[in-house]
């Protein structure tokens, strides 16, 4: 377990905040609902108010049609936590990329996490037309033009300009396994300031991407937040090694799961995850994790508690 | 250009033959002032342009962006990607290196990857690509290569340069 990580402040808030007081950075997923709920989102952000730093709004996760991130993200804000706004390549063309960036920034939204964006055939609208006119490395790139040269693609100058935290994302574990550090390092040339990983269940193949990063400078450029999360039934086991594309489980955590009786898998998931984050947390150039709990947000309190990486700011117990 | 159904492409020639291929076609005088006559004559431009895409479909899957990144990805066409991504493999590539769209494809940039070390040029793959120019669909990339358009396509990032400009090309 991190020392960084035990330390108590009344810390400047959100992901910057924490990112620049040098604190283990906590970030926890909502998936905004299929509907125009807005409670939805209040009761997500209220489980994890006090115990996370920012919390991440997907867009149209998986190409399954959700409420937008964009108002999602002010629902996050206005619930009282920083939103990370999540936008995708799959859906808009350059255009709307850029308005929408431009959008976010007016609304207050203070850090964005570019990505391509899964292909649509694997959502519930397979019959849309994939966008893709920008890749997640250009919309990374447009997002810095705007912010730091102050123009758009076009060329043409903004007046005020936005000061988003710019985030992207990489899988360590997806082939060719001696490209994904060379690939995140190009991000980092295009822009990139942090990025949320795929999840970790292999720290030792997680550790041999990120070594080649920490040896050339790149995770001081970058903050390197690894995504975590519990495995909480055999057949979510199953739907994440057969249908999400790139989630790696190594052998060894099948065996532990395998080993349990079903009623005690859900324990044994939690178990998995608490030991990842601490492992994750002793590694030199982690500087956070991210937690993907789908719709369990009630649980992140404990798991935070548990892997002792955060003292609660608001409401919950002393870490350990 | 409708929506078509994007594959990975398995390039029909070795990367080698490619690359030599390449040499004898590089920019030079003569080609650029080849490539500017046949530009300025619809029919022979559109003769060329047939002929192009012929041998680039046959060989490489070539969807005639126009634009063309081959030489830069182990001559494997980034264009075949369902995703068109110009900058590598997206996370959803199978732990069997084939694609998360059609997993009984390889994944294109696992070819490239394969392609471009095995020539000792995986560097090129370290480069950052510059989003396409959608008007250039259809068009001769060998056109436009002879005659200098493709210059600012891609280009590299070092400690003296960790952060190229996107803009620069239009």
């Amino acid at each position: 377990m991190s020392e960084s990580g035990l330390k108590a402040r009344t810390a400047a808030s959100g992901l910057r905040g924490a990112l620049a007081d040098g604190r283990f950075v906590v970030t926890a997923e909502v998936a905004p609902p299929r509907d125009a709920d807005t409670e939805a989102i209040a009761r997500k952000v209220g489980a994890l108010r006090g115990w996370v730093d920012a919390a991440n709004v997907t867009d149209n996760q998986g190409g399954n049609v959700r409420m937008s991130s964009l108002a999602g993200s002010i629902l996050v804000q206005r619930a009282g936590l920083d939103p990370v706004m999540q936008l995708t390549c799959r859906d808009r063309n350059r255009l709307a990329l850029q308005s929408d960036l431009i959008g976010a920034a007016a609304l207050g939204i203070r850090n964005v996490l570019l990505l391509t964006g899964d292909h649509p055939t694997l959502g519930d609208h397979p019959d849309a037309k994939p966008v893709f006119d920008l890749d997640g490395v250009q919309l990374v790139w447009t997002a810095r033009t705007l912010r730091d040269e102050g123009t758009l693609l076009s060329g043409k100058r903004l007046g005020v300009r936005p000061s988003w935290l710019i985030g992207t994302v990489e899988n360590p574990f997806a082939p060719p396994a001696e490209l994904r550090a060379r690939r995140l390092a190009k991000k980092v040339a295009a822009g990139a300031e942090f990025v949320q990983t795929q999840y970790v269940f292999d720290v030792d193949a997680f550790a041999r991407w990120l070594r080649p990063l920490r040896d050339e400078g790149v995770t001081e450029r970058c903050a390197v937040i690894a995504g975590v999360g519990p495995i909480r039934s055999r057949r979510m086991l199953s739907f994440l090694t057969g249908t999400v594309p790139g989630i790696h489980v190594p052998e060894s955590v099948r065996r532990r799961l395998a080993g349990v009786p079903e009623q005690r898998v859900e324990e044994e998931g939690r178990r998995v995850c608490v030991e990842t984050i601490e492992a994750l947390a002793a590694l030199d150039g982690v500087r956070g994790v991210h937690l993907m709990v789908f719709g369990h947000e009630d649980e992140v309190p404990d798991i935070v508690r548990q892997a002792g990486i955060r003292q609660a700011t608001k409401g919950g117990d002393d870490a350990d | 250009m409708g929506v078509e159904r994007i594959r990975p492409f398995r390039p029909r020639i070795p990367a080698f033959l490619a690359y030599a291929l390449h040499a004898l076609l590089a920019e030079n005088a003569f080609y650029r002032r080849l490539a500017a006559y046949v530009e300025r004559r619809p029919v022979l431009y559109r003769w060329f342009t047939a002929g192009e895409r012929v041998t680039k479909e046959r060989l490489f899957g070539c969807r005639m962006c126009g634009q063309c990144a081959l030489p830069t990805t182990g001559y494997a066409c980034p264009m075949t990607c369902p995703k068109q991504l110009r900058n590598g493999p997206c996370g959803g590539v199978s732990p069997d290196g084939s694609c998360e769209v059609d997993r009984t494809q390889q994944c294109v940039w696992v070819t490239a990857w394969t392609r471009a070390k095995d020539a000792g040029r995986d560097a090129d793959l370290d480069l950052l690509q510059r989003p396409v120019d959608n008007r250039q669909w259809t068009r001769s990339s060998w056109i436009n290569y002879w005659q200098g358009r493709d210059e600012g396509l891609a280009v590299a990032y070092d400690d003296d340069d960790p952060h190229p400009a996107l803009a620069g090309r239009r």
